[in-house]
């Protein structure tokens, strides 16, 4: 069953933000942000330092108070609720926990704010650290765990509310890379057993596309894009997110026919005709770019059968190889200095290469390969 | 680490073995550096030597000097006390007496002087934690740049001599004084208050003193103190003021020991701040020992209250020193 109540008109959304501006004096920087976030969602908010993403978190957690704008969670207004009166659960970057107090203590905290029953607390907290496996540990202090261990412990506190909302800034930030694969599936679990809506701050694309339902890409402030990671990713709608999200060969031209279900862009700096089976919107003659993945790009030694068009095929010299074992990159410089990005799984068994340094190349895509941007 | 042999470390059988060339003879400078070595004496050990050299000379030797003092009888002449080792007829004689340590429990003056002492000590401690912590609480969580210029009103008035300062006080409490002047002035009282010359100037004077020692560790585990774990807290739907008492308060208990430690040792034994602002009821141990140094010249029984003086503190001392390691360990974890 696809989970998708963003296409739902008759869905409310969870958490709504409603034109939010944040300035720290003459610094913006959260600028005029619109976002509707549905029950049982994995959001995330993805962009690089200073775009604005933690500040965001922030505001929903209510550590910070939005300049313009409303933020609404469950359909209240949440101006001027003070953080220990939202719904909400906040999982710190550096974790926050409580150097003085046992793991069990730290994850009991928010329950004894709340005046739970002594037995509900105990059985609760022991769920808890059931449930992230640190049942072992209940009794030691934060400086005696290893990271992945605090980490979980940050988790299992935030969740032990019983949020309806819980916010994560950077959860997998501190850990290596190894335990950031393995705990990114955790907390997918995590989250679809308890049903709680995570809305996630990263800066770790590769993480907000194994994990979330949707992401919200920022940059300077501002949504650049909000989509499904596929959308994202397939079909970024400027050349900020293709550049952001994974690597892209972007090719600057001029649009020579404009057509409701095919665009051709004439690109000198490709050296070719590249024909987008996708409306432009654009009128001819206009300014674009097209926006190809490298691993949509054929790679041969080979004339291609339909060469002879001088569509969506050129020829360049092999610069660099990246040899990854499951796949190899190949950097391609094109007759107009371009540079072109080209990936191609290792599919044979060979030591040697079929294509090496210096060999004259070509490449080759399908029509549905590129996206024209504007912007 | 303990200190290294040389030769152990040394390649020699290995190279000689091996048919490279011999190596070159020691230098004399290889040779002073292995003996000091053997001794113990690497840098590191150098720059220990140093404020143990200070600890030896000017703590360890006068309070032997003391001890030594305090099992003598006191005497006519100068010094005012026997000898403790004379050569009598040929054999060495040695005079151990404890008259001095007699007198503190046959007096039962000095007991009260030290339960009193210890009495004045406690509260002016407490007045020093309750002014301090807000002060310094108001402090760390000043923004950044007015931290310096505030730390420095605390530092202030250091650069006023001590003495100085407690005259000032005499004269803001005295009967005509500043302070009842100014109740008198405003309506408040219309006969001045007797606050010069009694427990209460005492308690004032020790607390106005001594208020940096207590800001000043109490500020520096405030300001180190990670204000996301308030943050935290609050997430976790605890008020201010719960927040307070359940996190800020146990993570700034290391400073509250050192502040209080470092206000109480000094007060038990404080004698200017009584002689000059206390009525002469007014009992503390400090001014007790200066009479029996000054006034009565009985060293050997002032030596003994100075001994005993110290015995009492060296519990708080070791409380102390137990936070304050217990402190450092948890800050290199």
């Amino acid at each position: 069953m696809k989970f998708e109540p963003w296409h739902d008109p008759a869905a409310k959304p969870y958490v709504q933000i409603e034109k939010v501006t944040k300035r720290f004096g003459d610094f913006t920087a959260v600028d005029n942000v619109s976002l509707s976030i549905y029950r049982g969602e994995f959001f995330s908010l993805l962009g690089g330092s200073g775009s604005g993403k933690t500040t965001l978190l922030r505001m929903l957690a209510g550590f910070e108070q939005p300049t313009e704008g409303r933020i609404f969670i469950d359909g209240v207004d949440m101006a001027g609720i003070p953080p220990y009166d939202r719904p909400v659960n906040m999982m710190f970057q550096s974790y926050a926990l409580f150097p003085h107090m046992t793991v069990e203590n730290n994850v009991a905290f928010g329950l004894r704010q709340d005046g739970v029953p002594k037995d509900e607390i105990r059985t609760r907290v022991a769920e808890m650290l059931e449930l992230v496996k640190l049942t072992p540990f209940a009794k030691r202090k934060p400086h005696q765990l290893s990271g992945g261990q605090r980490q979980r412990v940050a988790l299992a506190r935030s969740l032990v509310k019983k949020p309806k909302l819980l916010l994560l800034d950077e959860p997998l930030g501190a850990l290596d890379k190894r335990l950031r694969e393995q705990t990114q599936f955790e907390l997918v679990n995590i989250q679809e057993k308890l049903g709680v809506t995570f809305v996630v701050v990263t800066h770790d694309q590769e993480e907000a596309m194994t994990m979330s339902s949707r992401i919200a890409v920022m940059d300077h402030g501002h949504i650049a894009q909000v989509g499904t990671p596929t959308e994202i990713y397939e079909y970024p709608n400027s050349r900020f997110t293709a550049e952001f999200i994974g690597s892209v060969n972007v090719f600057e031209g001029n649009i020579v026919e404009s057509e409701p279900d095919h665009s051709l862009i004439r690109s000198a700096e490709a050296g070719c005709d590249l024909y987008v089976t996708h409306a432009a919107h654009l009128a001819a003659g206009s300014h674009c770019w097209v926006a190809i993945r490298p691993e949509k790009v054929s790679i041969t030694k080979e004339r291609p059968a339909d060469a002879d068009t001088g569509r969506n095929v050129t020829r360049g010299v092999v610069r660099e190889i990246a040899y990854l074992g499951d796949i190899s990159i190949y950097q391609i410089d094109l007759p107009s200095g371009k540079r072109v990005r080209a990936t191609a799984p290792n599919v044979t068994r060979r030591t040697e290469l079929p294509i090496t340094w210096d060999d004259e190349v070509w490449l080759c895509w399908r029509p549905f390969a590129g996206v024209v941007l504007t912007d | 680490m303990p200190a290294q042999d040389p030769s152990q470390s040394s390649p020699v059988p290995a190279g000689a073995a091996a048919g490279l060339p011999p190596v070159a003879p020691r230098t004399l400078k290889d040779r002073v550096l292995g003996v000091t070595r053997r001794l113990g004496l690497t840098g590191r050990g150098g720059v220990i030597l140093g404020p143990y050299a200070w600890l030896v000379l000017f703590f360890f030797i006068p309070f032997l000097i003391v001890l030594k003092i305090s099992v003598a009888e006191p005497a006519v002449g100068i010094p005012p006390f026997t000898k403790l080792v004379e050569w009598v007829d040929g054999g060495l004689d040695l005079h151990i007496r404890f008259s001095g340590f007699q007198a503190l429990f046959d007096d039962d003056l000095y007991l009260l002087a030290y339960l009193n002492s210890l009495k004045i000590a406690f509260v002016s401690t407490l007045c020093c934690l309750v002014i301090g912590y807000p002060m310094a609480y108001a402090i760390a969580t000043a923004p950044e740049k007015r931290r310096g210029p505030l730390l420095m009103l605390i530092i202030l008035p250091f650069w006023t001599s001590f003495l100085i300062r407690v005259y000032a006080w005499m004269s803001i409490l005295k009967d005509e004084g500043l302070l009842n002047n100014l109740l008198m002035g405003l309506g408040l009282i219309h006969e001045p208050l007797k606050i010069l010359y009694s427990d209460l100037a005492v308690y004032i004077g020790i607390t106005y003193s001594y208020l940096p020692f207590m800001i000043l560790p109490l500020y520096a585990t405030l300001e180190k103190m990670d204000h996301t774990l308030l943050e935290a807290a609050a997430d976790l739907g605890a008020r201010p003021w719960k927040s307070f008492l359940t996190i800020t308060l146990p993570l700034s208990l290391p400073g509250i020991v050192a502040g209080s430690l470092l206000v109480f040792i000094p007060a038990v034994g404080e004698f200017v701040i009584p002689s000059l602002l206390g009525g002469s009821d007014t009992l503390m141990i400090g001014r007790e020992l200066w009479n029996l140094f000054f006034n009565s010249r009985d060293w050997p029984s002032a030596s003994a209250v100075a001994i005993a003086l110290l015995a009492f503190l060296v519990g708080p001392i070791m409380i102390f020193q137990h936070f304050q390691g217990r402190d450092q360990d948890k800050g290199a974890a």
